[in-house]
């Protein structure tokens, strides 16, 4: 027993120098944590911030831009006792913001140790030359340029989004790319094109001490980096345009859109009531009053809200029914001030009966519609009306409705367009196309956002087909996604769109007392065609809806405009939209009749008619 | 002829590998210190002003002194004076807490005008030297109480005071000659003991309960196959459990990630995020099922089957070992929760400073901190000589001294502390295997009574800066600067050396 215990000690002995090797092994080769640590504890990186792109409108016009900013930075260490009172009154702050401060700093002293931190975020230029003409003064504090983002234009707060310091979630989810400090963009384009607009932080690096104290560039500065700007964006937008469609929606909910149907490019999205450019500045300080406000500025109503569609969708189904047969531009229906089916009548207004197509797409019949949608459900083609009825949503899907357009603006919401099991599930199977009549005028279980509609027509005014709408141009260095460029075809044949044009060609251009539901749009010279919408909803007064392209042949403009709670589509919309065509078509608003009405509709406030949340 | 002899002897007598290894480690401090001490304005090794060039003087002053021992002091005074050398170090150990100059915080240091000399540090050649002569004693029965009594004053006088002098980490060292007293008969289940409970106290603080309770399973288990005979079976079965057990932190994390990971891709970007509010997601509760829960139930399933086991072959050693790992488990939970409820947080500090636990870089553990970046930068090859930049611009505190390892570390990298850790060990083995091979017992005591104070500070002070070990400063053998230490331990190797050689010479 006794003459085995050297042989114990000396296994011992091994199984010690064992566990010291692996614990050094384990941090020498296993573990990178000691690696990076040491970088960071002799190497200063000073970061060299790079400017952020600009994002400019579709002519050129600077819609965000950026200004320059200092940082104020203090080394504790570095300051010898100063005048309070004179710092403050020269940076414009409290007193106590820099007693309060100097406090900090000095219970965090051995945290900070030669350190520098920032005391001031982003002062002005003003306000930072004239510090720096008394910054002998205090020595300890330097100033640090980092740029901030202006807005020469209040154009599309909504789209373009804001730029913020990264917040600790932000950091959670993007941690190896972000740091403490840094900005990035948190909606709209900024966010969607955050890894253009960024740029590449540079750095200069210096030895230190393990006081803090610089010994000295690293390398003679061999490995600094100078910082990359940002890329520079080219937007679809007009900034003129839509800065003019803010003015026309202000005291309004809802949203316009506006798309070159020749490219699918917006060319203005105002959601109203939206965020000014001056809250994006600064979105810190006006977070509260926008998050206050009962009619959610943050939210973009023009890809985020689901509305019915209302009358517009008539030219849908319309579509559809030429498509499959069972409608003929010739057909004429009655109407009896609405479709009567059972004991049950679904009502309409008073216009001449019976009435044919281009008629009825002039004078927007319910009654019409309801014959129309009856006959495409009803349609012997199909065993089944589940078939048929599924097929009809195949239709609707395929002008883009009831689904995420795919365009590159994030958050961009799909809508709603049932299918056959929807209402097998909630009707239990009993139900035929009465049931679902509604739908032929863009009511009931259907939402659509005013992009959808705004597309929708865009590809009426194509004949046929659409482009993806986007608001990101291709340019230098910017690439945007090929299928941007495809055209997309829906489901109806090309031949049958000139039919509903001519129709809607009518509604505007007839004349008063004609019976078309939206002479007021009519803007002499323009050949406008367009359609109204008024869309009942559980929210209070109906929506006032249009649409409208123009000119008619080779056309430059689609516009969708949506108003909550504003009556018929001829009271709001059509007049708005209108406008926004003239603007964009004309460069002005013609004088007399068409200024007042502009006049008006500037001056216009429902907000009262809107319910809060 | 005296002195041919004299030199056929010298050839083949001394024990030339020790010499050699002891050589080998101070040229490697010497090179280290020159180092560590070099910032920005570059000097000469042999500058007198700076570390490198006084070490270079107490390298050859050590090595008169080396001389002295093996050639002008006859060997066998040593076990005659031992009992006079103890009195006298022990009286200055008291006499330094009077008189001595305080350095930080510790009353240990005697100072001559520049010199500086600490009573300590020969404190652990005169305690050898008695130690030895005690037990080299014919026929002496280290069970008697009395002899216990004595072994035990021997050893224990001399920490004490050191500790009075609060020099934790030299009063530590002492520990080491349990090592001595195991190996001329104490029983090992002290040593066992006393390793277990200190072994279960550090984890359940420094890692988790979990990591405690997985220790003591297993070596509960291992002691009861040893008794029972099956040893294979234990192996296996155990080996396959512990494994699958101890990845299950591992897993558990995974799944926490991936969760958190879930949860933050449903609030998407562009959508104002509630705070505070936890998005569902689906098993996402299995975040809560912490592994220790999981052990905790299958102990409790299992405790009644090993109980009822051993009542049924009523087998003493089946009692034990549930009452072995109840009382484990009870230890390793009432230090948690001792810690955590009933210490106050200054004291709770003063515990987490010792045991190096602190995750606070600029504070408390950041000694600690700044010694694992040191050595973790230095990766497998180092930075190479002189490059070291962690330890050059002194971010590692007391880098040529107790923190000499460091400058190993960073600048030669895993191969050079795997070269540093051979040559002490090789040194260690060494001493144990002369001293097994000795006829005369003080001789063979001395040996390990070297070897156990080198192991000591050898694991105290690598420990220490690789974060396994609370930093409490004390040197590493032969490496470290300093006249002091690097003379105590020349004069503590180079006695057994000459006694050896005594040994030798006559068989």
């Amino acid at each position: 027993m006794k003459s085995n215990r050297p042989t114990k000690l000396l296994i011992g002995l091994g199984v010690v120098a064992a566990i010291l090797l692996g614990r050094i092994f384990y941090i020498q080769i296993l573990n990178p944590r000691f690696k990076r640590d040491a970088t960071k504890n002799s190497m200063y990186y000073e970061i060299v911030y790079p400017t952020r792109g600009v994002i400019y409108d579709r002519n050129g016009k600077i819609l965000v831009g950026n200004k320059a900013a200092y940082d104020i930075l203090v080394t504790p260490q570095e300051v010898q006792p100063f005048d309070t009172l004179e710092l403050a009154s020269l940076l414009d702050v409290e007193p106590s913001f820099i007693v309060e401060k100097m406090e900090e700093y000095s219970r965090d002293r051995k945290k900070i140790g030669y350190n520098s931190v920032v005391m001031l975020r982003q002062v002005p230029v003003e306000t930072y030359y004239r510090f720096s003409e008394k910054i002998y003064k205090f020595p300890g504090f330097r100033g640090q340029a980092r740029s901030v983002r202006e807005y020469p234009i209040n154009a599309g707060g909504n789209l373009l989004g804001y730029v913020s310091e990264v917040d600790a979630d932000f950091l959670k989810r993007h941690g190896d790319e972000y740091r403490p400090g840094d900005c990035a963009g948190r909606t709209g384009i900024e966010a969607a094109r955050e890894r253009e607009l960024r740029g590449e932080q540079g750095h200069n690096i210096f030895l230190r001490n393990s006081r803090g104290q610089i010994e000295g560039s690293y390398k003679d500065g061999e490995m600094d980096k100078e910082a990359v700007p940002g890329k520079d964006i080219v937007t679809t937008i007009d900034a003129e345009l839509q800065r003019y469609g803010q003015s026309l929606m202000r005291g309004k909910v809802g949203s316009i859109v506006a798309i070159e149907p020749s490219t699918g490019e917006i060319l203005a999205m105002v959601s109203s009531p939206g965020i000014d450019v001056k809250m994006l500045a600064d979105i810190g300080k006006y977070w509260n009053e926008i998050s206050s406000n009962p009619y959610k500025p943050m939210f973009n109503r023009a890809v985020q809200a689901s509305y019915p569609p209302g009358s517009c969708f008539k030219i849908v189904n319309g579509l559809i029914g030429l498509q499959e047969g069972v409608l003929k531009p010739n057909y004429v229906y009655p109407c009896y001030k609405g479709y009567h089916y059972g004991d049950r009548v679904l009502g309409c207004h008073l216009h001449k009966s019976p009435l044919n197509m281009e008629e009825s797409i002039m004078m927007s019949c319910n009654a019409y519609y309801c014959y129309v949608l009856k006959n495409i459900l009803e349609n012997k083609k199909y065993a089944s009306l589940g078939e048929a009825f599924d097929t009809w949503h195949d239709y609707v899907e395929s002008f883009g409705f009831g689904r995420k357009l795919g365009s590159d603006f994030p958050a961009e919401l799909s809508g709603f367009i049932p299918t056959a099991k929807h209402y097998e599930k909630m009707y239990k199977g009993r139900w035929n196309a009465l049931t679902v009549i509604s739908l032929s005028i863009g009511q009931g279980e259907i939402g659509v956002t005013p992009l959808h509609l705004a597309n929708f027509c865009a590809t009426v005014a194509n004949r046929g087909y659409y482009y993806i709408p986007h608001v990101i141009k291709a340019s230098e260095g910017v690439e945007i996604d090929p299928k941007y460029y495809e055209k997309q075809y829906t489901m109806v044949d090309t031949t049958h769109f000139q039919k509903v044009i001519r129709g809607m060609w009518r509604a505007v251009n007839s004349g008063a007392g004609s019976g078309g539901t939206a002479s007021i749009a009519h803007v002499n010279g323009l050949n406008i065609c367009g359609k109204t919408g008024t869309a009942q909803n559980p929210r209070g007064a109906d929506h006032s809806v249009f649409m409208c392209f123009a000119p008619m042949d080779n056309p430059r403009i689609a516009v969708a405009a949506y108003v909550e709670n504003g009556g018929f589509g001829a009271a709001w919309a059509a007049p708005i939209a209108s406008l926004m065509v003239e603007k964009y078509l004309n460069g002005e608003i013609a004088p007399g009749e068409r200024q007042d009405l502009e006049g008006r509709m500037r001056g216009g406030n429902i907000l009262y008619k809107v319910k809060k949340n | 002829m005296q002195g041919n002899i004299h030199e056929r002897g010298l050839r083949q007598s001394l024990d030339w590998s020790l010499v050699l290894y002891y050589l080998l480690l101070v040229l490697i401090g010497w090179i280290n210190i020159y180092a560590s001490t070099q910032s920005a304005n570059p000097s000469s090794i042999f500058d007198f002003d700076f570390r490198a060039g006084k070490q270079f003087v107490w390298i050859l002053s050590g090595l008169g002194l080396a001389a002295l021992i093996l050639f002008v002091i006859p060997p066998q005074i040593w076990q005659r004076v031992s009992l006079p050398i103890y009195g006298g170090v022990v009286l200055l150990l008291v006499a330094v807490i009077f008189l001595g100059s305080e350095v930080k915080g510790s009353h240990s240091w005697f100072q001559f005008g520049p010199v500086s000399f600490q009573p300590a540090e020969i404190s652990k050649i005169s305690t050898a030297l008695l130690l030895s002569s005690f037990l080299a004693q014919p026929n002496l029965r280290l069970s008697a109480p009395k002899n216990l009594a004595a072994v035990a004053a021997i050893i224990i006088l001399p920490m004490l005071i050191i500790l009075a002098e609060r020099e934790t980490g030299s009063a530590l060292v002492y520990v080491g000659f349990i090592f001595v007293l195991y190996r001329y008969g104490m029983s090992g289940w002290v040593l066992g003991f006393a390793g277990v409970t200190i072994l279960l106290f550090i984890v359940t603080l420094t890692a988790s309960p979990y990591t405690s309770l997985l220790i003591l399973i297993t070596l509960i288990s291992f002691i009861n196959a040893l008794g029972q005979k099956h040893f294979w079976k234990w192996f296996w079965i155990l080996a396959g459990s512990v494994l699958v057990l101890s990845l299950l932190p591992w897993i558990h994390g995974l799944i926490s990630e991936a969760v958190t990971a879930a949860q933050s891709r449903i609030d998407s970007t562009y959508t104002v995020t509630l705070p505070g509010k936890e998005p569902h997601v689906p098993f996402g509760f299995l975040k809560a099922v912490k592994p220790i829960y999981l052990l905790l139930a299958m102990s409790v399933c299992a405790l009644p089957h090993f109980i009822i086991k051993a009542f049924r072959s009523r087998d003493a050693a089946g009692y034990l070992s549930v009452a072995a790992f109840v009382a484990g488990m009870i230890l390793v939970f009432s230090t948690q929760f001792i810690f955590d409820k009933v210490l106050q947080p200054h004291q709770q500090r003063r515990i987490e400073v010792l045991l190096g636990m602190k995750e606070d870089p600029s504070g408390v553990g950041y000694n600690v901190n700044q010694s694992m970046i040191a050595i973790g930068s230095g990766g497998f090859t180092g930075k190479g000589f002189l490059q070291g930049t962690q330890t050059s611009y002194g971010f590692v505190p007391e880098q040529s001294t107790d923190f000499i390892f460091c400058t190993v570390g960073e600048e030669w990298g895993f191969i050079g502390c795997f070269i540093v850790i051979l040559l002490y060990v090789l040194m260690i083995a060494r001493l144990i295997i002369d001293a097994e091979r000795c006829r005369d017992p003080f001789t063979a005591t001395y040996g390990y009574c070297v070897a156990a104070c080198i192991f000591m500070h050898l694991f105290i002070n690598v420990g220490m800066t690789i974060g396994i070990m609370p930093v409490i400063g004390i040197p590493l053998p032969l490496l470290s600067y300093g006249g002091s230490s690097l003379w105590a331990f020349t004069v503590l190797i180079f006695i057994f050396i000459a006694l050896y050689r005594e040994e030798k010479k006559y068989y």
